[in-house]
């Protein structure tokens, strides 16, 4: 879908925080609040913006167990419908957080959330690996995240600024 | 000997100057706990890690000495190729384009390349508070023309005219402007080039800002026709890359005048500094896309801020440019100095007053919108209590 330059500016700032009020977003992108609110109604029926979520920083959450792996798969294509027959039967289980085809050494690459390593380890052996089409897969577990989406982590966005220059 | 009795070394001249009225709200706000501040002249982005890392690798190699008086050639080659790419004007790097520490050094070596004794120098405001200190060290007599919130603060050129003389020898006009944040339009441009060929003026042209307007094709007073002859072309890094700290700006103008400015640049200063000229380098090699990034979000927030100003009632233009906003504070009633101290005594707001800025300052104030949205809307809501209360 074509977008306007108005949807476009709204969508990148949305992306950067959803919670924006509809009020300081319409004076952003200089249109009134009605029709901000129409073109944002749009763009989620058309699910160009398809969901509003909030990152978290799991490590702070105390008393909640979690793991992540990321899932290097190789599999064999199959005639007519290509990866997507595999990807499909991968990404429907619920703990697969993201799948994607991948060009280079490997085919799909699976995220995956689990309680422990064990969990994970069971979903690799037990339901991974046994699909027909998957030929190989090696896992890597995420030891720590910096970095997600553009955001950092531990940011220490303090402003190192003078407080009045000329 | 008392304190007071060495004031008598202090050269005439110096202490003539007058107190910058920026320093004491500096001082004002730096005493409180909890400050919003909208009165700070730079940038909230810190520089784009690519320059970052450009300016290390060049230390980590050793490139610790001097550069050339006029800079890195590579540098100069880069500035050619960013002004000719931006602003459709072309200097030859290696006599028509010198790198300073600063816009700011680059508006003080014009004025003293420039000025003799009694030289009277035009200055357009509301300005930024260097031109006119600068000005009178370096010998000359400033002279202002005033613009005015009725029109946004465009320059009217019969105002501009009327304050010519005879000993008339340049006039500094700076867009985007700071304070203001208003751009010169083409047909303003163009009266100006006009009337300094008519009378044989050269024109200090601040361009510090050209990176953040936000509306139309930028234009540079080099490019108006006829103009590249008369024009001290200045610029930097400073707010388009936010660069403030590295001190790097630079400076174009015909070979003669260049030459000049240059002679005192080498035995005032030497060279910029030169892991700053690496850092700048990678600027304008690979720091458009930051850029680009950078003045979105700057325009956003004059959107909402500039429309929220409004609606609490002290009335503003859409400027064109920089990230200053400067709100009309008159139907308060009260004067530029006192809404400024009271707002940040009250309500622990900081902006500056407009009259810092030159008389034609008075009645507004400056805010600065680069500062995160959400202090935005919380300084917006404390202004609006403010405003309710008097
Ligand atoms: C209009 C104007 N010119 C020049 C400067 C100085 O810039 P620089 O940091 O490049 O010396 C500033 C900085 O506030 C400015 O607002």
């Amino acid at each position: 879908m074509k977008l306007s330059d108005k949807e476009l500016e709204i969508i990148e700032i949305l992306e950067k925080d959803a919670r924006t009020p509809i009020d300081v977003l319409a004076k952003m992108v200089d249109l009134p609040v009605e029709e901000t609110e129409v073109l944002v109604k749009k763009l989620e029926e058309a699910k160009v913006i398809v969901q509003y979520t909030a990152l978290i920083d799991w490590r702070k959450a105390d008393g909640r167990e979690g793991v992540t792996a990321m899932i290097d798969v190789k599999v064999t294509p199959k005639r007519g419908v290509g990866f997507d027959e595999v990807a499909e039967r991968i990404y429907r289980f619920p703990e697969v957080k993201s799948v994607y085809l991948m060009s280079g050494a490997y085919d799909l690459s699976v995220v995956i959330e689990g309680r422990s390593m064990a969990e994970i380890a069971q979903f690799v052996s037990e339901k991974l690996s046994t699909l027909d089409s998957v030929i190989s897969t090696t896992t890597h577990f995420i030891l720590k995240k910096y970095k997600h989406d553009g955001i950092v982590f531990d940011q220490g966005d303090q402003d190192r600024r003078i407080v009045v220059s000329p | 000997m008392k304190p007071q009795t060495r004031k008598k070394y202090v050269s005439k001249t110096v202490a003539g100057l007058k107190p910058s009225g920026i320093r004491r709200f500096f001082d004002l706000a730096s005493s409180m706990d909890g400050v919003i501040s909208l009165g700070v002249g730079e940038p909230d982005f810190v520089t784009s890690w690519s320059i970052r890392e450009a300016s290390i690798l060049s230390l980590e190699q050793g490139y610790t000495s001097y550069t050339a008086n006029a800079g890195l050639l590579e540098l100069r080659q880069e500035i050619a190729a960013y002004l000719r790419r931006k602003f459709h004007v072309d200097y030859c790097p290696e006599t028509e384009i010198f790198v300073t520490v600063g816009a700011s050094q680059a508006i003080d070596l014009a004025l003293r390349a420039i000025i003799n004794p009694g030289d009277e120098v035009i200055i357009v405001e509301p300005s930024f508070v260097a031109y006119e200190p600068l000005v009178v060290l370096a010998g000359g007599k400033p002279v202002a023309v005033h613009t005015s919130g009725e029109d946004k603060f465009q320059l009217n050129p019969v105002h501009l005219e009327r304050a010519i003389t005879e000993r008339t020898k340049a006039v500094i006009i700076c867009s985007p402007n700071n304070p203001t944040g208003t751009v010169l339009s083409p047909a303003e441009l163009e009266a100006i080039a006009r009337l300094a060929e008519a009378y044989d003026l050269l024109v200090v042209a601040d361009e510090i800002y050209a990176e953040l307007t936000y509306e139309g094709v930028y234009m540079s007073m080099a490019a108006v026709s006829g103009m590249r002859e008369r024009t001290i072309l200045i610029s930097g890094f400073s707010k388009g890359f936010a660069m403030t700290g590295w001190r790097l700006g630079f400076a174009a103008a015909p070979e003669e005048i260049l030459q000049a400015m240059l002679k005192i640049h080498q035995y005032a200063m030497m060279c910029a500094p030169t892991m700053a000229q690496y850092g700048a380098l990678e600027a304008l090699r690979n720091g458009e896309r930051d850029v680009v990034e950078m003045r979105n979000s700057y325009r956003r927030r004059r959107n909402y801020f500039v429309a929220s100003l409004n609606e609490i009632g002290l009335p503003c233009h859409l400027p064109g440019g920089a990230f200053y906003a400067f709100p009309s504070i008159k139907p308060t009633g009260l004067t530029s100095e006192q809404f400024a101290e009271r707002l940040l005594i009250e309500e622990k707001v900081a902006v500056v007053p407009g009259n810092v800025f030159g008389q034609s300052g008075e009645g507004y104030i400056r805010c600065s919108y680069a500062s995160s949205l959400e202090q935005l809307q919380e300084a917006i809501k404390r202004m609006k209590r403010f405003l309710a209360r008097l």
